[in-house]
Parts: structure tokens; sequence; C-alpha cells
């Protein structure tokens, strides 16, 4: 077990001017689970191979505990790796995959056997052991995989989106039972997904990267009421933060006709810069339908039985412009209803490059 | 009963195209078929009921086998000429496995730099017709003492057909997917360890259907072994045309000849068969 140190990594692929992963630095401690979460390209998997040894460190040093392992080949980095579509190996029962680094390290048969038994057991796999991967289900072949991962007792576990093959429900399921295996090993893991619902809530922290370069790395309630830049912001919550676009007067920020009240910290940081035109961000849940407020017609109502999301076509700056409310699951409202939105919680303010204004 | 109803709903089903699709299949298949058969039936009779006019009815003889395997001293016998097929065969079948998989390794797995000017170096070998390489071909080998020698038939035939193989090899380890070849890094294994646990029960198929044809060109390869190995090291191709006489008829016994000459390769091609099929299901990657 050991803690994972990326320093100003960057992996340049052959023929590419753009960097896929740009000075990436990033601490990982002893025994967390660490996320990397960012949208389709944003250099997710290409950051986590250059940690398994599987692509070319172009710049910086990555290290496993005290090594640094920028230079050293797989097969020397003591790590596992779960990926995407398994790689289970097909010509092997499912007890020669989960036992093959094992015997690669030359591990006695028994103990071998025994090894393989165990994970077995914790993965609840012990009347597979002797089946070839084709003959399980998709779940029983992530579970060997984690198998096979787990046998070794490495310094690091690598995830490359390893629930994204299984179907919703089961992904659910899986994904409480891998934090709960992870927390119980203990082995600090790094974990590839694109979807923030599994990266909230397994990360103990959450990495956002975009375009190779890393946004914020935070504990999951950081990450969603600090956001550091209009990304983060938007990336992180489902559904996705209000993002409004405005222009700063003497009396402040507005939304259409309404007010907003900003946190002191904002406030200075709004006077204090020139540029005039900055980017408001609400929450849907810290949005309210009321009698007073911003008026609109309502356009969407999506219902989710514990609560609903209310779509609401409001006047900004002239221009109609969709606001998503969060309401009740019991809500009465329909389409076409004439509403009032107010303000119930934080705002968010960005300013015109994206960085987040104040505290 | 019922066996003939469902078969005629199975043709009903594919309406009246696929049916007379299907005809069209087995006429060309008789078609292609039919000159093998023809001689093979033909090693059955005498040597006048093969020259009379074709006929399928007749008394079988193993006249002809017992007559073309027949050793007579100064001649090639079937048996040596057998042998000398098999040692080339399959000496040069395991040579050429042996270089094409590391090579079609270093062309797909982890290429080389420039791999593909590699790659066509290896099949432009092949652009030469062999006849204008025979004259070079037999200095060489008469100034190494290789003339009519089995040693040379196994260089020739392993240079032959080895760039045929790294092209076969290469696209089927081309279709190794990559993860698992990265998985079994991660796992510790040495690229030995990689191409013997993992990659090569993988392409065991490909393998298998490579070095069939191997053995295949080699078997039937006639050109060099005629130019080059005419008064030692014959191998059956050459036999088979020493049944070939200038007086009398002959078309029974060359049947005979012809048959034991296909027999090894249509055996061989029969059991590889059935390993590729088994080994294509147990190869299966999902
Ligand atoms: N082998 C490669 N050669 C060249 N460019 C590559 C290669 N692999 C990835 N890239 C590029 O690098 C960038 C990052 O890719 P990467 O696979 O790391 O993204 P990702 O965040 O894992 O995305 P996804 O969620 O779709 O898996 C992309 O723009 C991609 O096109
Ligand atoms: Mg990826």
């Amino acid at each position: 077990m050991a803690e994972v140190r990326y320093e100003n990594a960057s992996r340049i692929y052959p023929g590419s001017e753009i960097p896929a992963v740009n000075e990436l630095n990033l601490d990982i401690d002893d025994g967390e689970l660490l996320v990397l979460v960012g949208p389709s390209g944003s250099g997710k998997s290409t950051a986590l191979r250059m940690l398994a040894g599987l692509e070319f460190v172009d710049q910086g040093s990555v290290y496993i505990g005290e090594n640094d392992v920028t230079l050293s080949p797989p097969q020397d980095r003591d790590i596992a790796m779960v990926f995407q579509n398994y790689a289970l190996y097909p010509s092997m029962t499912v007890a020669a995959n989960m036992g093959f680094a094992l015997k690669q390290q030359k591990v006695p048969k028994a103990e071998r056997m025994e090894r393989v038994r165990e994970a077995a057991r914790i993965l609840d796999l012990e009347e597979y052991l002797d089946r070839k991967p084709k003959n399980l289900s998709g779940g029983q072949r992530q579970r060997v995989a984690m198998g096979r991962a787990i046998v070794r007792k490495p310094q690091v576990f690598l995830m490359d989106e390893p629930l994204s093959n299984l179907d919703a429900k089961l992904r659910v399921q899986t994904r409480t039972e891998l934090a709960d295996l992870q927390a119980r090993l203990g082995v600090t893991t790094v974990y590839v997904t694109h979807d923030q619902v599994e990266a909230m809530t397994m990360g103990h922290r959450v990495a956002v990267l975009k375009d190779g370069v890393l946004q914020q790395a935070d504990r999951p309630r950081t990450l969603y009421s600090k956001p550091v830049n209009r990304f983060v912001a938007g990336f992180i919550g489902s559904p996705a933060m209000n993002l409004i676009d405005t222009d700063v007067t003497s009396e402040g920020v507005a939304i259409g006709t309404l007010g907003l009240t900003l946190d002191p910290s904002v406030s200075s940081a709004l006077t204090a810069q020139d540029d005039r035109e900055v980017t408001v961000g609400v929450r849907p849940e810290h949005l309210k339908l009321s009698t007073a407020g911003l008026p609109g017609e309502v356009t969407v109502v999506e219902e989710l039985g514990s609560e609903s999301f209310v779509h609401v076509t409001v006047e900004h700056r002239g221009e109609p412009l969709v606001l998503v409310v969060r309401d009740a699951g019991e809500t009465t409202t329909t389409r076409g209803d004439i509403v009032h939105v107010d303000v119930a919680g934080p705002t968010h303010v960005f300013e015109n490059g994206g960085a987040r204004l104040g505290e | 009963m019922s066996g003939g109803a469902a078969a005629g709903g199975v043709v009903g089903k594919g309406g009246p195209k696929s049916f007379l699709l299907g005809v069209l299949a087995w006429v060309v298949g008789l078609v292609f078929f039919f000159p093998v058969f023809w001689m093979v039936v033909n090693g059955f009779k005498t040597e006048e009921e093969a020259a009379a006019d074709p006929s399928l009815i007749f008394d079988p003889t193993m006249e002809q086998y017992d007559e073309v395997t027949a050793e007579t001293t100064g001649l090639l016998g079937f048996g040596e000429a057998f042998s000398n097929s098999l040692w080339a065969v399959a000496i040069s079948t395991f040579f050429v496995m042996l270089m094409a998989v590391p090579a079609a390794y270093a062309l797909s797995i982890r290429p080389v730099a420039k791999w593909r000017d590699v790659l066509f170096f290896f099949i432009s070998t092949k652009f030469l017709p062999i006849v204008a390489a025979i004259l070079p071909l037999w200095i060489i080998a008469r100034d190494l003492d290789l003339l009519n020698t089995r040693l040379l038939l196994i260089v020739l035939y392993t240079a032959m057909n080895l760039p045929l193989a790294i092209w076969m090899l290469r696209s089927f380890f081309s279709e190794v997917p990559r993860e698992l070849i990265e998985a079994a890094q991660i796992d510790g294994a040495s690229i030995r360890g990689q191409i013997t646990s993992v990659i090569l029960p993988i392409v065991a198929p490909g393998l298998a259907a490579t070095a069939l044809l191997c053995v295949i060109f080699a078997w039937n390869e006639y050109f060099l072994a005629v130019q080059l190995n005419n008064a030692g090291g014959e191998t059956v191709p050459i036999w088979v045309t020493g049944n070939v006489s200038t007086r009398g008829n002959f078309l029974a016994k060359l049947s005979a000849a012809s048959t034991l000459a296909t027999l090894p390769v249509v055996l061989a091609g029969w059991i590889a068969q059935k390993r590729m099929i088994r080994g294509l299901a147990m190869g299966a990657i999902k």
C-alpha cells in the first residue's frame, strides 16, 4: 500500500500537438479512493495508464510510494488494473485468471489456490472457479476482473470505468460493494469514470479533468458547494447547475428582474475587477417556486417521484432563458402554468474567464 | 414422415430463391468435385477399363495401388518419395512457424519502426516468378553441394512459405485485444509469458490454419523439386509424374498415384479443420 503522486506529468501522443494530459499534479493518499472524472476525451484513461506504465510519461514524473516509477515497465510497478471490458484471459478458467499474476510471481501452487479461493469467497465466485470467462454473465465477469486485482494485494488498484458495461441497477449495487471492498482492503485506488454520480458517491476525493488539465481535486461535498470554476460547476451535479451570463450593474447582479444578494467576498471581488460580465450559477435545489420573484412559464415538469424538476422559461436581458427549479415530488405545477422563481440558497459567481469569484 | 415434413418446411421457409441458390451450390460443388472423384474411381480400374469409354460399372481392383507402390531397384519408390516429402514438409513448416511467430509479434503487437515497409518487403519476395530465380538457385545449390538433397528443399520451402506465414499470423495477432496483453503486462508476465500464456492460446486456430497452408504448399510444390532434386531427394509430386510412361496406358496408374499423393493433404486438412473449429470456439474473446 502506498501513496501515489503525479508531478507535472504530461502525455503528448505522437502526432498530436495538444497534450492528452497536461502537467498533472496530484497527490493521492495511502488507502484513498480517488476518482478521476471528466467528459469523454478529457484524458482520464491516459492519466490512469500513465500510472500503470502503459503510456509513456513525456514530461514530469509519477511516484508510487517512495519510488519514482516514471520509467518502470508495468511489470515492476506492483499495481493491479480492472479494465472497462475486463480483459479476462479467454483460454483460462476463472481460477487461472485470478491466479495468473501470482503464478508470474512464482507463488507456490498451494498458496496460490488458497489466495484465489479467498478472493473468490469475498466476491461470491466460488462456484464459478472452473468456468471459462465466456460462460459467465457480465456481472460475474466484472467480479472476476475484481478478483484478479485483489488476489495480488498490490500497492495500487487502477480501475478504468469498471462498471460501465453493467446495467443501471447492477451498476448502483456494484458501486456500493466496490467502495466497501476498497475500504476494507485499504488499498490506494484510482478510479476512472465519466459518470459524475459514480464519482460523487464513491470517491473520497474527486479529481475533475477537462482537456487534459486538472480543474479541481477535492472532497465531493467541496466540489459540489465550492466549484473552482464554471466548468466544474456545470459538470458536477445532476441536473446541472443553472448558469446565467449577466451584467454587473451598480446594484450588483440580477437574473431578469430578480436581484441577487451576494456574499460579501463576492461583492468585493466584483467591484475590484473591470470586466463587467459574469456568470451566475444557482443549483436547481437553491431555486424555489414561490408567490413572489421572477415570473415565467412552465415548459417541462420532470417528476422523479421523490422530487421533481420544473423547467421555467423566464425573461433575462430581454431574451427567454430556461431555469431548472427543484420542487417537491408531489408538485401540482403543470406545463403552461405561470409561476414565480425565487432564490432560496447559495449562489455562485464566475468571472468571464470561468474562475470562481469570492469564497 | 414428420421429419420429411419438417425438412420441407425448412426449404419452404427460405422461399424459392434460397432453394434455387441451394441447388446452384450443389451443382457448382459437384462440378468442382467431379474430377477428383473421377481420379479416385479410375485408380481402382484396370488400365483397359480406364482407357475405355467412361463408366461407373467395373470391378474395383487394388492392382494399380500394388503396382505404383511396388519397390523396384533403381527406380524412385513410393516409400522413399513419401519420406523425402515428409521431411521437407515437416521440418520446413516447423522452422517457418518458429520464425513467423516472433516476426508477426514484432509487426503487429509491438510494431517495430517502419513495420509497413518490412511487411511489404516480405511479400515482395513473392513478386519474382520462381522460374526467373531457378538458375541462380541451381548454381548456388550446386556450389554448396546441396543439389538433390532433402536439406535443399527444407531451406527453399522455409523461404518460400515464410512471407505468407508472417502475413497470415500478423493478421491473426492483430486481432488479439490490446487490453489482454496490457493485463498480462500488469500481471507481471514477461514478453515470453505474454506470448505463450495469453497470445498463443487465442491465435491457436490461426496458427493451425497457417501451418496447414504451409504444409499443403510444401507438399504440393513441384517446380523447385523437379529442377533441383530430380536425381535424389525426390518428393511425392516427382514420384507421381514418374508413373507417366511413354508407352502403353497409364491413366489408372497415374490416378492411383495421384490419389495417394492427395490423401495426406486431405487428411491433414480434415483433422486441422476439426481442431480449428474447436480452437475458434475455445478462443472466443467475449
Ligand atoms: N493512442 C492514442 N493516440 C493518439 N491520441 C490518443 C490516443 N489515445 C487517446 N488519445 C487522445 O487523447 C485524449 C484523451 O483520451 P483518453 O482516452 O484519455 O480520454 P478519456 O477521458 O478516457 O475519455 P473516455 O471517457 O471517452 O474514455 C483524447 O483526445 C484522445 O483522442
Ligand atoms: Mg477512457
